[in-house]
């Protein structure tokens, strides 16, 4: 088993014939991974990456049967391309692109709601179930198939927590980017939820930051539960400063609450294994598994 | 991107919110001039001189003050124009007033007794939707209202398919225990506000006090106004109303640069791919006993020329005692990156400070000979712990 994504998943590319797009679509092809098309208005009818080109998302959905998009599209035009996935029934959309409105988000967010679909992102890294699919821009070598799931915010800090498993002789059974953005479509506490109930997933590590109440949420969560999987948890930011933003939109300190330290302590409480050093989430998963 | 107060009132006003009325001037001699053209229009005898920077309480660093008359303008302008105004949201040092605001006075005795009123309008981050926050404890500190009168604020959230209701309105107003005329009005506020802060692509408007006058008129009498960096592609008027003077100057120059910077106060600069990832290395900087000297995202492609803009960026600042480099090479290739590294380092010349850098991923085992061939003064390690503890042993 794994969560969202699978060898099985027929994927789509929004924004398929920009340069973006079409890197990271070579990347995720090159993978393994089950990439039966892609999207540009305009450019419907050619060929791209050996893959047919089409107008619309609703006809990429007739011809492929595609049940799953990754949106490469530029922020000004990001929050129409959820939308028109949503209203074309996709399923899964997940949305790499960094830099939309806020305002574009709440619209996003309000459209999408009613919709039988689920959103991941925007400005995250994608998903990853190793050796069956890569939608997203993370290198997949890092990422060894196991037993581990992970919950992030953040790229790059993702693959570091995946490599220090993978050097544990662990591996991954999927890992969710959910992205930085003060909106976003899946949270930590439904990712958290996925994997806990994921009957290959023996543990979970969640890595958060400072701003929001996502990672508290999914610590109430996982208690209310009763789960007896293992969760790990780190936050960065416990060094930035109150009201900065931080690199992610999300990334702010704006109360007492959403800082690192007042998360970390939620987390302790509601029965997370959280980690003070990101150099020590590997070692804490290899202790919680053993 | 944060606004002056003159600014927001501006955005406030183009959509049909009243405000306390005034212009700004750059010297004592503009005040005065700007403060007769004032009388002119609203019939004011006294002024409101307010020190236009980028911070709140400006009351209480004696950034606020009022003249009690057109002789007493040029004065009174002259003592906050040029000064280094300190407040509670300040440094130490405080800012420097490069212009005053001159306004109407807005207190002026009438049929009922003035009161002040809190107002914002931002992000519910919990439910993805906007909501209009407002006390009856205005003039003060939001947060202390929170603390000590919680029951004394109010929330309405905005369902975003249909905008603001009259209903939501009328609640407001209530809420605030407003009548008759001054309900009416209120009504009319707080719809062209919230449409102001949809129209205007604004991610905080925090209005505090909103004026009820003793004629019963309600008016933005001061203006925080925060707009939504992402959108301001939609409003190039607004874009250029960016005031670098009130910006950290090393920031401006990372963001021409295309480079994410915050400048923080530690001893040890960082240079990292990744916004997580870098907020992860400055605490693992505090966690071997040192203290971040910044916050550094290069992104993705971490070339020669980014990194050498980074490098010299860090560079500036002389509380630096040591630089650490930490790149996870996943697409970027980690031997690129030391080359990029060891051009960046050769081009600037001598650095005096020593450099960790940690590159993992792909190739990090060519980057670290790489480096460690390289004859510079460049400590190379691979695991994330490794830079830890570099960092500690060359702090000691």
């Amino acid at each position: 088993m794994s969560v969202l994504v699978n060898k099985d998943s027929k994927i789509i590319v929004q924004g398929f014939t920009g340069s973006e797009g079409t890197f990271h679509a070579s990347q995720m092809i090159e993978y393994g991974t089950n990439v039966v098309g892609g999207v540009t208005p305009g450019k419907g009818g050619q060929t791209h990456l050996d893959k047919p080109v089409f107008n619309t998302v609703s006809e990429a959905v007739d011809k492929t049967g595609a049940d799953t998009t990754i949106i490469f599209v530029p922020p000004a035009f990001a929050a129409d391309a959820i939308m028109e996935a949503a209203d074309s029934g996709i399923k899964v959309i997940i949305t790499i692109t960094e830099g939309i409105p806020v305002a574009d988000m709440i619209k996003v967010n309000n459209y999408i709601k009613n919709k039988n679909c689920r959103l991941v992102g925007p400005n995250c890294p994608g998903v990853i179930t190793p050796e069956e699919a890569k939608v997203g821009i993370m290198p997949g070598f890092v990422f060894k198939k196991g037993n581990v799931g992970l919950v992030s915010k953040s790229g790059t800090l993702t693959y570091e927590a995946a490599d220090q498993v993978v050097k544990q002789g662990l591996g991954i059974t999927t890992a969710i980017g959910i992205g930085g953005d003060p909106i976003i479509g899946t949270t930590t506490k439904e990712a958290l939820e996925l994997l806990i109930n994921d009957d290959e997933t023996k543990c979970v590590v969640m890595i958060g930051e400072i701003g929001g109440q996502l990672e508290a949420d999914a610590a109430k969560w996982y208690k209310e539960s009763g789960s007896k999987k293992p969760v790990v948890g780190f936050i960065a930011g416990e060094t930035a400063p109150a009201g900065r933003t931080m690199g992610h939109a999300g990334a702010i300190v704006g109360g007492s609450e959403d800082t690192a330290a007042a998360k970390k302590k939620i987390m302790r409480e509601h029965g997370i294994h959280v980690v003070d050093s990101p150099a020590e989430i590997g070692k804490k998963v290899a202790e919680v598994l053993a | 991107m944060n606004l002056h107060e003159y600014q927001g009132k501006q955005i406030l006003n183009s959509f049909g919110v009243d405000i306390q009325r005034g212009y700004v001037a750059q010297t004592p001699q503009e005040a005065v001039e700007v403060a007769k053209k004032l009388t002119d229009e609203t019939g004011t005898s006294w002024y409101v001189i307010k020190a236009q920077v980028h911070a709140g309480g400006r009351g209480k660093g004696g950034g606020v003050k009022l003249a009690k008359g057109i002789e007493h303008v040029e004065e009174v302008a002259g003592q906050i124009i040029g000064m280094d105004l300190v407040t509670p949201q300040t440094s130490a040092e405080g800012k420097h007033v490069h212009q005053v605001l001159v306004a109407e006075d807005v207190y002026y005795p009438g049929d009922s007794e003035p009161s002040e009123i809190y107002m914002s309008v931002l992000l519910n981050r919990a439910t993805g939707k906007n909501m209009i926050m407002y006390s009856t404890e205005g003039g003060m500190d939001i947060e202390t209202v929170a603390e000590k009168t919680p029951h004394l604020i109010f929330t309405e959230e905005i369902d975003p398919s249909v905008g603001i209701l009259p209903f939501q309105a009328r609640r407001v107003a209530f809420n605030l225990g407003l009548e008759g005329k001054a309900f009416k009005e209120m009504t009319k506020f707080v719809t062209a506000l919230y449409t102001a802060y949809e129209k205007s692509d604004s991610s905080l408007f925090e209005i505090n006090p909103v004026l009820k006058t003793s004629d019963d008129r309600i008016i933005a009498v001061d203006a925080k106004v925060t707009l939504d960096d992402n959108a301001l592609y939609r409003h190039k008027d607004y874009a250029e109303m960016r005031d670098l003077r009130e910006e950290n100057a090393t920031e401006v120059e990372a963001r021409a640069k295309g480079l994410n910077y915050v400048d923080l106060d530690g001893n040890v600069g960082c240079m990292v791919n990744g916004a997580g990832l870098a907020m992860a290395t400055m605490d693992l900087i505090k966690q071997a006993g040192g203290e971040p000297a910044n916050f550094l995202d290069v992104g993705g492609t971490a070339d020669a020329e980014r990194v050498e803009s980074a490098f010299k960026l860090i560079l500036k600042d002389p509380k630096v005692k040591a630089i650490l480099v930490n790149i996870f090479g996943g697409i970027v290739r980690c031997d690129r990156v030391a080359q990029g590294i060891v051009d960046a380092y050769k081009n600037i010349g001598e650095i005096k400070v020593p450099i960790i850098v940690r590159l993992q991923g792909t190739n990090a085992d060519i980057a670290k000979e790489l480096i460690d061939n390289s004859g510079l003064n460049v400590h190379s390690v691979i695991q994330f712990q490794e830079a830890a503890d570099k960092v500690q042993e060359v702090l000691s």
